[in-house]
């Protein structure tokens, strides 16, 4: 009998090309995802070693950190540094032959959400990409994870990583989410619980009955933020809601090779009595809407308690927090539904696709945004941007005073204009609030894009079941 | 890719927790198309004020710190993304060993690609350690690696763990891609294999 197998196990042990005796593993590669910005030095490595692109069709290219998202951008970017990186992944996609999605293409947006929506990513399969939320893929039982710009140029030569295996570990939310709660909500209160190095060293397989109940993208949020628990990827099984998502996809199998898919794919599930080296468990009907006060993903709280104090925490916590309050702005003690803000963002590879913005505009539909606050609301994808167009909810957006925009990572990292001014207070469905993310100390409070509407609509911090 | 073996140098502490990439390089360097130049922006937005004067409070900016080869942090060292220009940055400024409690995994394995030494020391230890780089200039530290070893200013040694196959590495410069390019055949033969078994990919 052989042993039970965890789904990482199983992918793992699928992609193994070469196992060296101290146990490090020449990990072969199925997906290639690359961006302009921990690229360019990678193909300038490959020309100077003469090297090629291993496997071309196997390497997908898209520009989105430093793309404008104005509509008027076709006219070109601005900044000279930015345009000069946009270039040279236009080149060196050109010159290596690998797939690419233009910043004029329709299916140009943020990697992470171009890849599962072109059918590039499927189940079973092995992701990378120079972007630590590589983890994203994760919702479709690939394992998939970031990897800096020396890898990204090993993988364009060799379609291998060098790896060692990583821990197992488990992330189970059981019963049922309540009323106003989501995926963001999920995640971030997974990450309040374990603390942001909690998954270091491991692989995540996210499971329990709220998981089942989540589509793709609910999915595809959960995982995007398994790094920000430490992890090095997260992993949900593959199920039905898996496998209708991917069906008919432009890269997706097809005819024959799509039932010899799909037997597959259905193995892929954890084996009875498979060991974890690190079990949580967390109940759904204990996660209420969160929102984060502080610069770490780690410091979450539900929206109906108050700010802490840096003596709630114990060892470098205490020290970290009594710098984040500082950063902040915020006084121990404040309720969080009474923190204005200035500025909402709703898009990111974490919430910029198409569930996502419906949920904003539900909230919206009707409403102003609060005077004063600027709102700013990014597809992940041009398609995203497409179908939100065609369901009505960009005028909602643009009825509530919201700005409707261009497909791109935008101001989840501000190494394009859009940026928060100092000290500018930013309710944010991306999946970052470290000092400086947003903008030169710009104040990030992450949520999800049910909250991020309401606090649209109130000015401040605002518990979404209020206005539902 | 540079060789290590053996470092002598000053060890500048930074005893902050979860020290992310952001912080060490934020984003508006990670614009370059090159691998050097980012040492004057490392830890930017600590290491200068708003008008690009230096804040004089911040440990590089220290005389006895500015000639660091060496950073003692606390836990959860380079979390964040998997920007590489974080381990650019850190040697483009001269810092070729960092020793924390604990670091995050692609920040980990970054530095490794560039010929930095990254150790993970129990808590105590990097107190210890910490102490010791307080001293200022007079805190010299020798890091040798093909014996894990760190000794302190006092003469007192440190053991350390590393991977076998990373230290080979290290110790000897080794480039990954050429390592691997050795072993063509058996990636031949793995995609002949999954051409068969998974011919959708
Ligand atoms: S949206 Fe944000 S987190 Fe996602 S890839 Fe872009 S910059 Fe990174």
């Amino acid at each position: 009998m052989t042993a039970a197998k965890t789904l990482y196990d199983k992918i793992w042990d699928a992609h193994v090309v070469h196992e060296a005796e101290d146990g490090t593993c020449l990990l072969y590669i199925d997906r290639h995802l690359v961006h302009e910005v921990t690229s360019p030095q990678a193909f300038e490595g490959l020309r100077m070693a003469g090297r090629q692109v291993r496997a071309p069709e196997k390497t997908i290219a898209v520009p989105d950190h430093n793309v404008p998202t104005t509509t008027d951008r076709a006219k070109g970017i601005d900044n000279e540094e930015s345009r000069i990186q946009v270039e040279a992944l236009d080149s060196n996609a050109k010159d290596f032959g690998i797939n690419y999605y233009p910043v004029s293409d329709i299916r140009q947006g943020i990697v992470h959400i171009v890849g599962p929506e072109q059918g590039w990513t499927l189940p079973g399969m092995t992701v990378v990409c120079g972007d630590s939320h590589t983890a994203t893929h994760g919702a479709f039982g690939a394992l998939a994870h970031g990897i800096g710009t020396s890898e990204v140029e090993h993988v364009l030569a060799t379609q291998t990583l060098i790896q060692k295996k990583s821990k197992n570990m488990k992330v189970e939310i059981t019963g049922q989410l309540r009323p106003g709660v989501t995926a963001k909500d999920i995640t971030l209160a997974v990450i309040g619980k374990t603390g942001t190095a909690g998954g270091n060293g491991h692989v995540i397989e996210y499971c329990g009955e709220a998981i089942r109940a989540l589509s793709m993208e609910g999915r595809m949020t959960v995982c995007n933020m398994a790094i920000e628990g430490g992890a090095r990827a997260g992993l949900i099984a593959p199920d039905e809601t898996t496998f209708e998502y991917v069906m008919g996809r432009p890269h997706a199998p097809k005819g024959a090779q799509w039932e010899a898919a799909l037997n597959w794919w259905k193995t892929l599930k954890t084996d009875e009595g498979a060991h974890f080296d690190k079990v949580v468990t967390i109940r759904g009907e204990d996660i209420a809407p969160v929102v984060t006060w502080g610069t770490s993903p780690e410091d979450v709280l539900p929206i109906t308690e108050t700010v802490p104090a840096p003596e709630d925490f114990k060892g470098g916590k205490v020290d970290a927090a009594r710098r984040s309050l500082e950063y902040m702005g915020l006084k121990p003690g404040t309720p969080l539904s009474e923190i204005p803000i200035d500025a909402v963002f709703i898009g990111s590879c974490t919430n910029g696709r198409i569930e996502d913005l419906r949920a904003a505009a539900a909230i919206l539909k009707g409403k102003h945004i609060a005077p004063g606050v600027r709102g700013m609301v990014v597809p992940g994808s041009g398609l995203v941007r497409m179908q939100a167009e065609e369901e009505g909810l960009a005028e909602i957006f643009q009825d509530a005073g919201f700005e409707w925009r261009m497909a791109g990572c935008s101001m989840c990292l501000a190494m394009n204009p859009d940026q928060l001014a100092p000290e500018e207070r930013c309710a944010s469905t991306s999946n970052r609030n470290f000092e400086g993310r947003q903008g030169f100390k710009g104040r990030t409070h992450l949520m999800s894009p049910a909250m991020a509407a309401a606090a649209a609509i109130t000015g401040r911090l605002t518990d979404v079941r209020n206005l539902m | 890719m540079d060789k290590f073996t053996t470092l002598t140098g000053i060890a500048a502490p930074l005893p902050l927790i979860n020290v992310d990439t952001d912080m060490i390089i934020p984003k508006q360097f990670l614009k370059t198309i090159k691998r050097s130049g980012l040492g004057v922006n490392l830890f930017d937005e600590m290491r200068y004020d708003t008008d690009g004067n230096e804040n004089p409070d911040f440990v590089l900016n220290k005389p006895a710190y500015r000639n660091a080869e060496i950073l003692v942090a606390g836990d959860n060292f380079g979390c964040g993304s998997s920007r590489e220009h974080a381990p650019w940055a850190i040697k483009d400024f001269g810092i070729r060993c960092v020793i924390a409690p604990s670091f995050a995994d692609i920040f980990y394995n970054n530095c490794f690609k560039n010929g930095i030494l990254p150790i993970v020391l129990p808590q105590e230890d990097v107190d210890k350690l910490m102490d010791d780089a307080e001293r200022g200039a007079n805190a010299i530290i020798t890091v040798d690696l093909e014996n894990q070893t760190i000794t302190g200013p006092d003469g007192g040694s440190i053991s350390f763990e590393i991977d076998s196959f990373k230290k080979h590495c290290l110790l000897n410069g080794l480039d990954d891609i050429s390592l691997t390019l050795e072993k063509a055949a058996a990636i031949d033969t793995f995609e002949d294999r999954a051409a068969q078994s998974r011919p959708w990919v």
